[in-house]
């Protein structure tokens, strides 16, 4: 077997231009070396910024926006490329190697039919002819599980889903019969149900190709799931680089075992407790729509404890929240809050009332002021519910930021000069400021590296024991509600399909809906997807 | 019906109300304001019973909605009324003012759409390189110029100090079409001037914009070439936004034309709208100003059903 | 800090030096506004720096009052115009609804007409004065204003912070002071230049046309219209005026392009 691609001491640098600055070097990718043999997958894992898709669309010689390949070898097939010219490089690309970016919806042109694109790379470099060329197509259509095989070509990008999509974009890629193909987080935009789907088509292809490819991800399971070898990466550099079996269940370096451990943190349900708050038959709608996006929903979540809200895009999981703080007042049924009525709409709300239920957001970029410091931030809600002003507001930040593991140095930076975790940390103390009874997290560690959402998780966990603050947590992602939750309750189209104590949701039997659902999320096991797929009663919606 | 019928005649009803509004606009917003039109005209020494005839000679005695029904009629079957300063049919000393604008614009047009369009592919093809940063720096300069700036330079400059053209364009009826050309040229060269400008950095935008998408890329790992990831990939797409401004800059033509007309003395509607405003002559200056919005609004109305008929979402539907 | 590009810097510069010149003109011009002082059309001399006018007067004297004029006249507009728009743009945007339909739609109709179309019609039917004039021009240039400011205050409302701080119990007047005039605050400054250098552009306009500045008041537009007859003759004492426009009009938009792409870069910034 020889090496279709073989890197070796690569550097990768390009030109930063920080606003008001002078414009300065930055190395994205030192030293290093990575090789991929015919028939085989390599999994590059790490997170943002580690330099994973850089090193990938390395392999086809391109760098994106003023990228530049600065040292070390690109051998594609035995031939240097790192340095080869424009004309050169149009040569290969499309034809030894191909490219499957993370959005499929934005990677294929609105204006074209699906089969114009697909076929494009065969006929521009004479692989074959047009009429074959689109046998070639409907039949990896066929391979990769997509509805009407023959047909499908004829559509324009819009008019298929993005898990359809995804695999039309695989099928793009295997179309000219590449010696390598660089999957680029292909799943990560997908709800979780289709992921595996993909994944599968995916799998399946590569097999019966016997292509190389490189497969880029955040996400280790999903790695393991497909992956020969595994390289991983931090800030640019290897971590550790060895067969999937080894990263897995083997790990050498500290890092690795965090990556590996990670989403393992496991909660103890807590006992029973009376409810702070009671949601009982909520059905609500948008403004001008007739279309109930909540259905008779009810739930209780005890004081103290964390209740966990599952569902995908579209269950109708956010919408919950914004009818329990009032954004969105319900057309039907009640919400208790500590004994008392809530009323449905914000603004006849109390203080109080508002003061005890706070928000965290998914986003934490935007859901701080870019122009106010971490100390207006959080320092806002203790003058406007509590009064609190001068030395004794400064004090009371300087807790709470030592609550969130911060220290008091940040009182005066802004938002922007935050990493992800502690914009997020900030908002989680603005929250607690309030002294609230309930937060409602919504979806608050999606946005976030793994090691980095564990820490979240954590500190969570920590200040749930200290102040007895209830949590609404909104999540799409089953290994976080195992970490968190001790009430579950799974949403499928507006409605509460399973709810109870995270023991007795977890436990079989499932309905349809969260065996799909619970079934769907990789776990850090070779072999996993293999054994799902047998035991699977419902198809996902991305089919 | 197909969602693309049914937008672009939205499209059209919604221009059609909107020249309704438009016109109300123009004539309850005039007898709205301070002022008295009969006044106006007649100035402060106007005795009151010349003022009270030309009131009732304009009908201003009439109930104003009543003024306004017969005035919106008049407008939808030709007929805009009688000039207050010397008693002519309006729409008989528009007819041939109009056609004599058109013959001008049309020919500035023809000119300036070409040109910006190959400017804003070029610009955009080089970005950031010197071709771009002259094309760039160029049209900067332009765009600060006030057409009459732009004129009386482009006439000193071409029909005084080298005689090449008139400096003034007098056409008169009967004139061949050639010397009818040469008669436009120097306000022809300024009004491609004044709009190049805008038209070029609104194209290489567009361009731009199109040539940062994902699928651009796309096509580039694929290795097309240049020329075919721009012809192939981001033209389709770019067509719709292109089209859009060209339509959108030959409504400001429009406004240009105005003073253009005026800096070399050219028999056209907007030397008849500014002359009639000195006098204050309101009927025909209403006529005008409905006129000149109405090509506006059409113009703006163009370019949306454009974009609606590119953009492949409408056309080809779930 | 940042440095200063040099264009920006020249724009600076030139800008602020017609400012002063605006300011002070009664104290450099070197004869009387109205003053005959020489014959028609004098050439350029050590006496009469750019020569004389149609009727004798010192071309350099009227140019400096034309530049107080002109300034004035775009300055104030241009402040009516941002006053009016950004308060009725911002009124719109939180107040949504039909405050915000209803204005939408009337800034809509106004704009569909050219506003030196619009200008026309209505200086038809008032009487020109500075006044009428700066009224005039700075309340249909407000309509451009009224939809920056209503776009960026729309963005900035739908964000999270201006949510969380509803959630919270804020009143209005906090949310528009605190949360979004803060973030608005940039695009709204560079649109200042923009809507600048259209007002100094309107108002020549107008008074090329004979229905802005009446005489014997002339700002550069004006005088322009009083020398423009010379031209035929070879004589270019009409290109100063409107060189002097064209060279406040770069200079402003030299700033103006700075400080948008200052702001942009704000925009797409990234943190550390």
């Amino acid at each position: 077997m020889h090496n279709v691609l073989d890197i070796k001491g690569l550097r990768i640098e390009a030109t930063s231009y920080p606003p008001g600055e002078a414009p300065r070097n930055v190395v994205l990718v030192n030293n290093v070396s990575v090789a991929v043999q015919q028939g085989r997958v390599l999994g590059l894992i790490g997170e943002s910024g580690a330099g994973k898709s850089t090193i990938g669309l390395s392999a086809m010689a391109y760098g994106r926006g003023g990228v530049r390949l600065t040292g070390g070898h690109i051998l594609l097939n035995g031939r240097e490329i790192r340095e080869a010219s424009a004309g050169d490089l149009r040569i290969l690309r499309g034809r030894e190697v191909t490219y499957v970016a993370q959005s499929a919806a934005a990677a294929f042109n609105p204006a074209k039919r699906l089969m114009e694109q697909v076929i494009e790379a065969s006929l521009l470099h004479g692989v074959m002819g047009r009429a074959e060329a689109e046998a070639r197509a409907v039949d990896l259509f066929d391979k990769l599980g997509l509805p009407d095989p023959a047909n499908f070509g004829n559509r324009y990008p819009h008019q298929v889903s993005g898990g359809q999509l995804q695999r039309a974009m695989t099928a793009m890629a295997l179309c000219p019969k590449p010696d390598l193909v660089i999957f680029d987080e292909p799943t990560t935009a997908l709800d979780v149900t289709t992921q595996i789907d993909v994944l599968v088509a995916i799998k399946a292809a590569i097999r019966d190709t016997g292509v190389a490819a490189l497969y880029i991800t955040h996400d280790l399971a999903v790695v393991a799931q497909v992956a020969d070898d595994i390289l991983v990466l931090r800030g640019g550099k290897k971590v550790e680089y060895g067969p999937t079996d080894q990263i897995i269940n083997h790990p050498q370096e500290d890092y690795t075992r965090a990556l590996v451990s990670v989403r393992s943190i496991d909660h103890v349900e807590k006992t029973e407790a009376p409810a702070v708050l009671s949601v009982s038959g909520i059905t609500a709608r948008y403004r001008g729509t007739n279309f109930d996006v909540l259905k008779n929903v009810s739930v209780d979540l005890p004081a103290g404890q964390t209740l966990a809200i599952v569902g995908e895009s579209g269950s109708g999981k956010s919408t919950l929240a914004r009818v329990i703080t009032g954004l969105l007042p319900a057309a039907k049924g009640d919400l208790t809050f500590a004994g008392r009525k809530l009323s449905p709409d914000l603004a006849s709300r109390s203080k109080d009332d508002l003061r005890e239920v706070q928000m965290i957001y998914q986003m934490a970029d935007t859901a701080m002021n870019p122009r106010q410091t971490v100390g207006t931030i959080i320092g806002r809600p203790l003058e406007f519910y509590f009064g609190l002003k001068g030395e004794a507001k400064r004090q009371r930040i300087q807790e709470l930021l030592d609550d969130i593991e911060m220290g008091a140095g940040f009182i005066d930076r802004f938002p922007a000069e935050l990493s992800g975790g502690q914009k997020q940390r900030v908002c989680i103390a603005r929250a607690l400021a309030a002294k609230p009874k309930l937060i409602i997290c919504d979806e608050v560690t999606s946005a976030l590296d793994p090691l980095v959402a564990d820490g979240i998780l954590k500190l969570l966990l920590n200040l749930q024991a200290r102040e007895s603050v209830a949590y609404l947590f909104i999540t799409h992602d089953l290994a976080t509600v195992k970490a968190i939750a001790d009430k579950i309750a799974v949403m499928y189209r507006g409605q509460v399909v399973r709810y109870g104590s995270k023991t007795d949701v977890l436990t079989p039997p499932f309905d349809d809906y969260t065996d799909l659902l619970l079934s769907s999320v990789p776990e850090m096991q070779i072999g996993w997807l293999e054994k799902v797929l047998a035991g699977r009663k419902m198809e996902s919606a991305g089919n | 019906m197909h969602p693309v019928v049914k937008l672009v005649t939205q499209r059209l009803a919604l221009g059609l109300i909107l020249l309704i509004a438009v016109s109300a606009l123009i004539f309850f917003g005039v007898a709205a304001l301070p002022g008295d039109a009969a006044q106006a005209m007649l100035g402060q020494s106007a005795t009151p019973e010349s003022l009270a005839n030309l009131r009732e000679k304009m009908g201003l005695n009439e109930p104003i909605l009543w003024r306004y029904g017969h005035w919106l009629l008049g407008f939808a079957t030709g007929d805009l009324g009688v000039s207050l300063s010397n008693g002519q049919d309006i729409a008989k000393s528009v007819g041939q003012r109009l056609g004599n604008t058109i013959f001008l614009a049309f020919w500035a047009a023809v000119i300036a759409v070409p040109l910006a369009i190959t400017l804003g592919l070029i610009a955009a093809r080089y970005n950031g390189r010197w071709p771009d940063k002259l094309i760039s720096g160029v049209t900067l300069a332009t765009i600060s110029l006030p057409e009459f700036v732009a004129g009386y330079i482009v006439m000193y400059v071409l029909a005084v100090k080298f005689h090449l053209f008139p400096s003034m364009s007098m056409v008169f009826p009967g004139m061949g079409i050639f010397e009818r050309l040469n008669a436009i040229i120097l306000p022809v060269i300024v009004l491609v001037m004044v709009v190049l400008a805008h038209m070029m950095r609104m194209t290489r935008a567009a361009i731009l914009n199109v040539m940062e998408s994902a699928y651009i890329e796309t096509a580039e790992l694929k290795g097309l070439s240049p020329i075919n990831v721009i012809w192939k990939h981001a033209f389709p797409n770019a067509i719709a936004p292109v089209v859009n401004v060209v339509m959108l800059n030959l409504a400001y033509l429009v406004v240009g034309v105005v003073v253009v007309e005026v800096v070399f003395v050219y028999p056209g509607m907007g030397q008849f709208l500014v002359d009639h405003v000195t006098k204050r002559d309101m009927p025909v200056v209403q006529a005008c100003g409905m006129i000149f919005a109405a090509v506006y609004i059409g113009l703006n109305i163009l370019a949306d059903v454009v974009s609606i008929l590119a953009n492949p979402r409408l056309r080809h539907p779930k | 800090m940042s440095r200063i590009p040099v264009s920006a810097l020249l724009g600076l510069v030139l800008t602020g030096g017609f400012f002063l010149v605006a300011i002070f003109a009664q104290w450099i011009a070197p004869y009387k506004m109205d003053e005959l002082v020489g014959g028609v059309w004098d050439p350029m001399s050590a006496k009469h720096l750019l020569g004389t006018d149609s009727i004798g007067r010192d071309l350099l004297t009227r140019m400096i009052y034309g530049a107080q004029v002109t300034i004035f006249i775009a300055t104030c507009a241009t402040i009516l115009s941002f006053v009016t728009g950004s308060v009725l743009g911002f009124l719109a945007a939180t107040a949504g609804g039909w405050v915000d339909l209803a204005l939408s739609r009337f800034v809509d109709l106004v704009m569909a007409i050219p506003s030196l179309i619009l200008a026309l019609v209505v200086l038809t039917a008032v009487d020109v004065s500075v006044f009428t004039l700066i009224v005039v021009m700075g309340l249909l240039d407000s309509t451009r204003v009224f939809r920056l400011s209503r776009a960026v205050a729309v963005d900035i409302t739908v964000m999270d912070y201006v949510e969380a701080a509803r959630l919270r119990g804020e009143g209005t007047s906090w949310v528009i002071f605190h949360e979004i005039l803060p973030n608005a605050l940039s695009p709204l400054v560079a649109e200042l230049g923009l809507r600048f250098i259209f007002a100094v552009l309107f108002i020549s306009t107008l008074s090329f046309l004979g229905l802005g500045v009446q005489p014997p008041l002339a700002d550069w537009g004006g005088l322009v219209k009083e020398n423009s007859a010379g031209l035929v003759y070879g004589i270019p004492a009409a290109l100063a005026p409107a060189m002097a426009i064209a060279a406040l009009a770069i200079s402003v938009n030299l700033v103006a392009d700075w400080v948008l792409s200052r702001t942009s870069s704000l925009k797409g910034g990234r943190g550390a």
